[in-house]
C-alpha cells in the first residue's frame, strides 16, 4: 500500500476493483465502513461477481474477467475527454510534459520493437528525447504531439464507452456511472482510494492492470495524499515483509537487483543500477545504490568482504535465466531439478496445473517440506482417490517432512500491508518436536557448513565466510537478526565533507555521525566504503540505538488521520504515506487543508508524517516528489520497465471466451499479451471457447484463508465443503439446480463439487455474445478437517504475467455440466 | 455489574413467586447494523470459540448459510438472501440469533422452574441444569431461535455472553465484528444510535431504513438497523410483527392457576384434554403480566 | 388466539417427545441464576499478530497455566488486541478461529520421511532428518554447481535444488533463509509472495 489501512477512512470515494476487501481483508474493510459512515464516502465495487463487498456498496458494476484494462482505459479516456483531471498536479508531478522519441509507435496491438519469434520487445524506442545536457526535453504547454500527455490522449481515445462495453460486457450506462464516480475526485478537495488485490495481479496483464489504475490516480492527483494512493491489499500476514526481504531470485533484500550473467564484475553491476538524474535538481535517490549494496555484503560477509575482493561480489550467485515459481516448476517438470526445499508453502495447491506439478515432484530425488501442518504437497505421492489418483510405488522421490512452529510459537516481526513492521511475542512452545523456521534453517545450514569443512566440495568460500555471530549458533535470536537487518556502524561513520562549507582548521576532528559498533539510525548513514553493515536498507532505523522500534505501542495520533507514528515502525524511515510531498502543491501548500500531510514551512518540510523528500529541499529547488525515479516525477509513460508496453493496453486472457481482441481485431498475434512467456508444451494446454465456452475465475471466501483453515474446525464448520458458483441463466440453460453436483472441466483436468446457483453472477453481453462466468472458490483439498475436495488448480492454466510471472488464476476457460 | 445473586434475576420460568426488583440495573442491548454487515461469519466463529462449542462439519447445500440452520452449537448464524427488483440486486445478509425479547416467549412457555431466566439487564438466559428438553421454548419463540441438543436433549441459544457482560465486556460477536456492524451498550443508547443510523441511511438513499425493535415482544435487547426497514421479511424471514406465540398463552393460562408443584403431570393431562376438547376452552392470556 | 389443530399437535408432540416432562425439571434446589465463570480470569496475555492476511491484526493470546516448571501453558483463547490501530480488537472469521489452527489435529509434531516408493510416513529424529537432507544437498551441489559460465565469467550458482521461502514466516526467519540460500549459491528460489 502506498498509504495504509487506517488511512482509508480519509477517502471520499473507495473503489474496490481487482479485489474483494470485505471478504479477503474484513478487518481492513472496517476503514471503508468508517469512511462511509463518518465521511459520507461512497463505495463503488467493480467485479465479475456481486461479492460481499458489493453487498454493502453504493454502486456495483459487473465486468468480464480479464478486461480490467479496457475498463480503466475507458475511464482514462472519459477523464481526458471531459477534462476531469487535476491539471496542475499532472503537469508538475508526472512525466506528462516529457517528450518521447519520435520512433515510438503503437500499431494494431503492437508497440514498436516487437519480435514475434522471441515474444519480447526491443524497448529502445520507448524512450525520452534528450537535450544536449542529457536531460529530458519537455513541453510545458503539453501540446507537442510527442509529449507524453498527447501520446496518452491519443492512445486512450480509442477506448470509447461503446467499445469498452463491448469488450468488458459492462452495460454502457453502468460503465459511465463508475467513470463519473472516479472522475469526480479530480478536484483538490476530493480524494479516491483504490483497494485491489489478487483480482488484478493474477492475470497475464496483471502489472499493467495496476499501472492503469496508478495512471488514473496520478491524473486525479490522488497519489501522496491522505485518503488516496494505490493500495495493494496483500495476502499473508508477512507477505510484505518477505517481499521486502526479497526471497526472490531476481532481487536482494531491499529490492536491490540481483546480479545476472551480464554483470560480470562489481563495477558493471553497480553502474547498471545507479541511474543519472533525468531532470535538473532531482533527488534521484537510487544514486545511493552502491551504499545499500555494499552494506548488505558487509552484513553477510563481514570482515571477509573487503575492498580488495570487491566486497565479495563474486560470492553472490549470478542468474542466467528466470527462476520465478512457474519457471522453477517447469524446470522441475523437465527433470532439471533434483532437490526441492519447500518452506511454509503448498505449491501443489497454490500453483496452476496440479497435474503438471505432481508430475514435476515425482521427478525429484528429494523433497523437503517444512510446515506446521500436513499439506497436499508433502503427500503428493499418496493416493487420495479421485482427488489425487497416483500410485506411490511408482514415485521414487524421497520426501522429508519437518514440523515447524506457527505464529503463536515464535517471536519476531511481521510487516503488514501498510508497511508497518510490528514485533510479536511467542505465547507457547511449538508442539511435540516442532521447531521455529529460523532454527531449522540454521541447523541445516550449519550441518552443511560442517560437511564442507570435513569434506571439501564445490566452491565453499561463501558458505564458510557467511557471518554467523549469533549467541546460540543453532538458534539465532529474532532480536539478533533484526539488529542485523537494521544495520550498524563497523567503523565510525563520518559526516560527508560539504564542498561549499568554509574550510575547517587543520587538525579539527571530523564529525562522527554514528560511533563504531552502534546501531544505525537510518539509511542515510549507509556508506559504500565498508564502514557500515545493513541486511536490508529499507528497514534501517527499525532497531536503532533507541532500541527495537518495531515493538512500540504508542497510540498517539496527533493529526487524527490515523497515522499512529509511534506504533511499530513503518518502512521507509517510519514514513506512513509514500510520496507525501505530492500531497502538497508545487509551492509546498497542502492541496487539501482538511487532510494535511506535510507542508513547506519556509525552512523545511514538516507535518504529520516523515517527509518523502530531503527535509531542507524546498519548492524553489524544483525537486519532484517521486524521489525514486531519476525524473523526480511519476511515469504516465513507462520508459523501459514494463515488458509489454509503456501504456497499458487491453489484451485478452490466454484463454478467451471471445477469441479476438476488439482493440485490434485484425491482428491475431495480439489477442493475448504478446510479451507473456509461454513454456514449451503449455501452449497446447490452452483451451478454446468452442470446447470450453465459459469464463472461469478462482477466488477466496471470507470464511477461509488459502489452504490453511481447512485444518481448523471452526472455520471448516462455517464453510465446510467445496462448491462452484454459476448464475441462474446458465443454470437454466444447463439444467442445473441449486445443490446439484456438477463437473467442471478445463483443458488441464476436471473437478466435481456442489453447485451454488446465484443471482449474483450475470451473463454479460460481450460484443453481441452472451458470456457466462463460472466461479471457483479455492479452499479445499485432500487434507484437512473440512470435507475433502479437489484442488482448484487442477483447472488453471500455466502462464503468468509478463512482468511478475504471477499466474493467470483469474481468467480461463471451462465447461460445466451436471455430474 | 455482577450477576451472582437472585437480585439480578427479574424473571424465572414457571415461577410464580415475584422476583426481586429493587436493584436499578441498566438495560443492555446489542445493535446489528445490517448496512455494515459483510456476512463474514466472524461472529459465528467468535461465538463458537468463546462458548467452547464445536459445530459439526456439514455439507454445502447450495447456499452460503453454514450450518444450514441454527443448532445447539451454533447460537448465531448468518442468513443470506438474494433479493432482486427492476433496479437493483440486493444480497441481504442477516445475523440471526436470540433477540433477547423484553417479553420473552420462550420464558413464558417454559414449564420448568428456573430453566429460563431474564436478568435485570435484559439478557434472557437458559439454565441447562433446569432444562427438561420439552421444546416449548422453541414453540414459544416468535423468532424460532432455541435448538434442542441431540447430545443431551437440552435447549440452547445465545446467552448474549452473559459471562462477558457480567465482567463489563461486550459479547464475543460484538468484539470481533470487523466492520463495526455489531455494537453493544445501554438499551436507550443503542436505540438512539440505531435511529441515528437509520437517519444516515435515509440520507444515503435508503428511504425506508429503520430500527427494528419490535413492540409485539416488548422490544428486544438485540436490535437491527435495516436498509429496507419496511420489508424485514426479505431478510430471510425476519418477522414483520413478531408476537409471543399462541401456544405460550395457552400454557400460561393453565399454568398459573394450577401452581408449580403438580405442573408436570397436570400439564400433560391438560394438553391431552385440550386435544380432546379443542381450543375453545382455553383462555386467551396474551396481556402483560 | 389463532392456533390451529395441527400447530397444537406439533407443539404437544415436541413437548412429550422431548423428555420426560412429568419428572424432570422440578429440582427442589433453587439454583441461583449464575452466569458462567469468566474463563479468562486466571490467564496470561501475550500479544502477537494474526498470521493470515496482510491486515496483520493484533491479537491477544490467552494462556492457561502459570509458568511453573511442572505445568505447560496452553493457549485457550485468542481475541483481537484493542490497542492495535488497524483492527482495534476485531477479528475476522479466520482470526476468530485461530485457536483451532494452532491446535489443529493436522499439526505436525515430529520429523518424518517417506522413503522412495513407500506408501507411508516413518518417524525419524531431527538429527537423522537434517543429516540425510544435508547429504542430499551437498551431493547435488557438488555435482551440479556452476563456478564459471561458458564465457568464463564467475557465476557461482547452484540451480538444481530449488527452494520456496514462506511468506508466513517472520522477517527474521525470511532474512536468514535468503542469507543462507544466497551463500549456498542458490538461484532457483522464490516465495509465495509472487503468487
Amino acid at each position: 500500500m502506498t498509504n495504509h489501512w487506517v488511512d482509508i477512512k480519509n477517502a471520499d470515494l473507495i473503489l474496490i476493483m481487482g479485489g474483494n476487501a470485505a471478504e479477503a481483508h474484513p478487518c481492513g474493510f472496517k476503514w471503508v465502513t468508517e469512511a462511509m459512515q463518518h465521511r459520507k464516502a461512497k463505495l463503488v465495487v467493480v467485479d465479475p461477481r456481486y461479492t460481499r463487498s458489493a453487498a454493502v456498496a453504493d454502486y456495483y458494476a459487473p465486468l468480464r474477467v480479464g478486461t480490467d484494462i479496457a475498463f480503466l482505459a475507458g475511464v482514462i479516456n472519459h477523464m481526458l475527454s471531459n477534462n476531469k483531471i487535476h491539471a496542475e498536479y499532472v503537469k508538475a508531478y508526472t512525466n506528462a510534459t516529457f517528450l518521447v522519441n519520435p520512433d515510438f509507435k503503437f500499431d494494431n496491438g503492437f508497440f514498436s520493437g516487437y519480435s514475434e519469434e522471441k515474444r519480447t520487445y526491443d524497448k529502445s524506442t520507448w524512450a525520452y528525447q534528450r537535450g544536449k545536457d542529457d536531460f529530458v526535453l519537455v513541453d510545458e504547454t503539453m501540446q507537442d504531439p510527442q509529449c507524453v500527455f498527447q501520446l496518452m490522449k491519443k492512445h486512450y481515445s480509442r477506448y470509447t464507452p461503446e467499445l469498452v462495453s463491448k469488450i468488458t460486457g459492462t452495460p454502457k450506462e453502468q460503465f459511465l456511472k463508475v467513470a463519473e464516480y472516479i472522475a469526480g475526485t479530480h478536484t483538490p478537495d476530493k480524494v479516491m482510494t483504490i483497494c485491489y488485490a489478487l483480482g488484478w495481479t493474477q492475470h497475464t496483464v496483471g502489472s499493467q492492470n495496476i499501472r492503469a489504475m496508478a495512471m488514473i490516480q496520478l491524473l486525479l492527483g490522488n497519489m501522496g495524499r491522505a485518503g488516496g494512493g494505490v493500495n495493494a491489499l496483500r495476502g499473508h500476514a508477512n507477505v510484505q515483509g518477505i517481499t521486502d526481504m526479497c526471497a526472490y531470485s531476481e532481487v536482494l533484500p531491499g529490492y536491490l537487483g540481483a546480479p545476472g550473467d551480464g554483470d560480470v564484475d562489481r563495477e558493471t553491476y553497480l553502474k547498471a543500477r545507479t541511474p543519472k538524474p533525468l531532470r535538473p535538481n532531482q533527488m534521484n535517490f537510487p544514486q545511493n545504490f552502491s551504499k545499500w549494496h555494499t552494506s548488505l555484503m558487509k552484513a553477510w560477509y563481514g570482515a571477509a568482504a573487503t575492498k580488495e575482493n570487491d566486497f565479495a561480489y563474486d560470492w553472490l550467485p549470478k542468474r542466467d535465466t528466470a527462476y520465478d515459481s512457474l519457471a522453477i516448476f517447469d524446470r522441475m517438470f523437465q527433470g532439471k531439478v533434483n532437490g526441492f526445499i519447500c518452506q511454509g508453502f503448498n505449491p501443489i495447491a497454490a500453483i496452476p496445473n496440479k497435474k503438471k506439478l505432481g508430475t514435476a515432484f515425482a521427478k525429484l530425488k528429494y523433497l523437503v517440506v517444512i510446515d506446521p501442518l500436513r499439506t497436499e504437497t508433502a503427500e503428493f505421492w499418496k493416493n487420495y482417490g479421485a482427488f489425487n489418483d497416483v500410485d506411490p510405488s511408482k514415485i521414487q522421490t524421497e520426501v522429508f517432512r519437518l514440523p515447524s512452529s506457527c505464529f503463536a510459537e515464535e517471536t519476531g516481526t511481521f510487516t503488514n500491508s501498510s508497511r508497518v513492521i510490528a514485533w510479536k511475542q511467542r505465547a507457547v512452545e511449538p508442539p511435540g518436536e516442532a521447531k521455529v523456521d529460523s532454527e531449522i534453517t540454521a541447523r541445516l545450514f550449519l550441518k552443511l557448513r560442517a560437511m564442507y569443512k570435513a569434506e571439501p566440495g564445490a566452491f565453499a568460500d561463501a558458505i564458510q565466510n557467511l557471518t554467523w555471530t549469533y549467541a546460540n549458533a543453532n538458534m539465532p535470536a529474532p532480536e539478533e537478526l533484526l539488529r542485523e537487518i537494521n544495520g550498524r556502524a563497523i567503523e565510525d561513520v563520518l559526516a560527508p565533507v560539504d564542498p561549499k562549507a568554509p574550510p575547517v582548521p587543520k587538525g579539527t576532528p571530523p564529525t562522527v555521525l554514528v560511533k563504531a559498533g552502534e546501531q544505525l539510525p537510518g539509511f542515510a548513514m549507509l556508506r559504500d566504503d565498508g564502514s557500515t553493515a545493513c541486511g536490508n536498507w529499507i528497514y534501517a532505523g527499525c532497531f536503532s540505538q533507541a532500541g527495537n522500534l518495531t515493538a512500540r505501542r504508542d497510540l498517539a495520533d496527533p493529526s487524527g488521520l490515523g497515522n499512529y507514528p509511534g506504533w511499530g515502525f513503518s518502512w521507509p524511515a517510519n514514513r506512513r504515506v509514500l510520496y507525501n510531498r505530492a500531497g502538497a502543491d508545487p509551492a509546498g501548500k497542502p492541496w487539501d487543508a482538511s487532510r494535511r500531510g506535510i507542508a513547506w514551512n519556509g525552512k523545511a518540510w514538516a507535518g504529520v508524517d516523515v517527509p518523502d523528500i530531503a527535509p531542507a529541499l524546498g519548492p524553489e529547488s524544483g525537486a519532484g516528489p517521486f524521489i525514486m525515479t531519476p525524473e523526480g516525477v511519476a511515469r504516465l509513460f513507462a520508459v523501459g520497465l514494463m515488458n509489454e508496453g509503456p501504456f497499458p493496453e487491453h489484451y485478452e486472457p490466454f484463454e478467451t471466451p471471445v477469441g479476438t481482441n476488439l482493440m485490434c481485431p485484425t491482428n491475431p498475434k495480439a489477442v493475448s499479451n504478446p510479451a507473456a512467456r509461454v513454456f514449451k508444451g503449455d501452449l497446447e494446454q490452452f483451451g478454446k471457447a468452442a470446447e470450453f465456452p465459459y469464463a472461469a475465475t478462482t477466488y477466496r471466501l471470507t470464511e477461509h484463508h488459502h489452504f490453511w483453515t481447512k485444518n481448523s474446525i471452526s472455520n471448516s464448520s462455517v464453510q465446510p465443503a467445496q462448491f462452484i458458483e454459476i448464475g441462474t441463466e446458465l443454470a437454466k440453460e444447463k439444467g442445473i439446480h441449486n445443490g446439484d453436483m456438477v463437473k467442471v472441466k478445463s483443458m488441464r483436468g476436471e473437478i466435481k463439487a456442489t453447485c451454488v446457483v446465484t443471482k449474483r453472477i450475470k451473463g454479460l453481453d460481450v460484443n453481441g455474445k452472451k458470456v457466462h462466468h463460472v466461479g471457483i472458490p479455492i479452499h479445499w483439498g485432500f487434507i484437512g478437517v473440512a470435507q475433502n475436495g479437489y484442488l482448484s488448480n487442477t483447472l488453471t492454466p500455466y502462464v503468468g504475467d509478463a512482468n511478475s510471472q504471477t499466474p493467470e488464476f483469474k481468467a480461463f476457460l471451462v465447461n460445466i455440466e451436471k455430474a | 455489574m455482577t450477576m451472582q445473586t437472585s437480585m439480578d434475576v427479574t424473571r424465572r420460568s414457571a415461577t410464580t413467586t415475584p422476583s426481586s426488583s429493587i436493584r436499578e440495573t441498566p438495560k443492555v442491548a446489542k445493535l446489528i447494523d445490517e448496512s455494515k454487515c459483510i456476512g463474514c461469519k466472524a461472529c459465528q466463529v467468535a461465538c463458537q470459540e468463546w462458548n467452547d462449542l464445536k459445530e459439526d462439519i456439514g455439507m454445502n447445500v447450495g447456499v452460503y448459510d453454514n450450518p444450514a440452520d441454527l443448532t445447539a452449537s451454533s447460537w448465531t448464524l448468518m442468513r443470506f438472501a438474494e433479493v432482486e427488483n427492476e433496479t437493483r440486486l440486493d444480497w441481504l445478509i442477516r445475523k440471526d440469533g436470540c433477540m433477547h425479547c423484553a417479553d420473552p416467549g420462550c420464558l413464558k412457555a417454559c414449564p420448568s422452574p428456573g430453566a429460563i431466566v431474564q436478568y435485570a439487564n435484559g439478557i434472557v438466559d437458559f439454565k441447562q441444569e433446569n432444562c427438561i428438553g420439552c421444546g416449548y421454548c422453541v414453540t414459544g419463540c416468535p423468532f424460532d431461535i432455541p435448538r434442542i441438543s441431540k447430545k443431551d436433549s437440552k435447549a440452547y441459544k445465545c446467552t448474549l455472553c452473559s459471562d462477558r457482560v457480567s465482567v463489563g465486556l461486550e459479547p464475543a460477536c460484538v468484539k470481533t465484528c470487523p466492520t463495526g456492524a455489531i455494537v453493544f451498550g445501554g438499551k436507550d443508547e443503542m436505540v438512539a444510535y440505531g435511529e441515528k443510523r437509520a437517519g444516515e441511511l435515509k440520507e444515503r438513499g435508503y428511504q425506508k431504513a429503520a430500527l427494528y425493535n419490535p413492540a409485539g415482544v416488548g422490544g428486544t435487547h438485540v436490535m437491527y438497523v435495516l436498509r429496507h426497514g419496511d420489508k424485514p421479511q426479505e431478510y430471510s424471514g425476519l418477522p414483520a410483527d413478531p408476537k409471543v406465540s399462541p401456544m405460550v398463552s395457552l400454557w400460561k393460562g393453565i399454568a398459573k392457576p394450577l401452581g408449580v408443584a403438580a405442573m408436570g403431570l397436570t400439564a400433560l393431562f391438560a394438553f391431552l384434554h385440550y386435544v380432546r376438547v379443542g381450543p375453545n376452552d382455553a383462555e386467551v392470556d396474551n396481556d402483560k403480566h | 388466539m389463532d392456533m390451529n389443530r395441527r400447530q397444537f399437535f406439533k407443539a404437544c408432540t415436541a413437548g412429550i417427545g422431548g423428555s420426560s416432562l412429568g419428572i424432570l425439571g422440578f429440582s427442589s434446589q433453587e439454583a441461583l441464576a449464575q452466569t458462567r465463570n469468566f474463563k479468562l480470569a486466571r490467564t496470561t496475555e501475550t500479544r502477537s499478530t494474526c498470521p493470515y492476511c496482510s491486515v496483520s491484526c493484533g491479537v491477544i493470546m490467552y494462556t492457561l497455566g502459570d509458568t511453573a516448571k511442572n505445568n505447560k501453558p496452553k493457549i485457550i483463547h485468542i481475541e483481537g488486541d484493542p490497542d492495535n490501530p488497524v483492527n482495534r480488537g476485531t477479528l475476522c472469521p479466520k482470526g476468530a478461529g485461530l485457536v483451532d489452527m494452532i491446535q489443529s489435529p493436522n499439526r505436525l509434531k515430529h520429523p518424518e520421511v517417506r522413503e522412495p516408493g513407500s506408501n507411508e510416513w516413518k518417524r525419524i529424529s531431527w538429527d537423522e532428518a537434517l543429516t540425510r537432507i544435508a547429504k542430499h544437498m551437498k551431493a547435488d551441489r557438488d555435482k551440479n554447481f556452476i563456478a564459471k559460465n561458458d564465457k568464463g565469467v564467475t557465476v557461482n550458482r547452484w540451480n538444481t535444488t530449488a527452494m520456496l521461502i514462506s511468506s508466513a514466516a517472520s522477517n527474521e526467519s525470511g532474512y536468514l533463509a535468503v542469507k543462507t540460500a544466497r551463500a549456498l549459491g542458490m538461484v532457483a528460489f522464490d516465495t509465495q509472495a509472487r503468487i
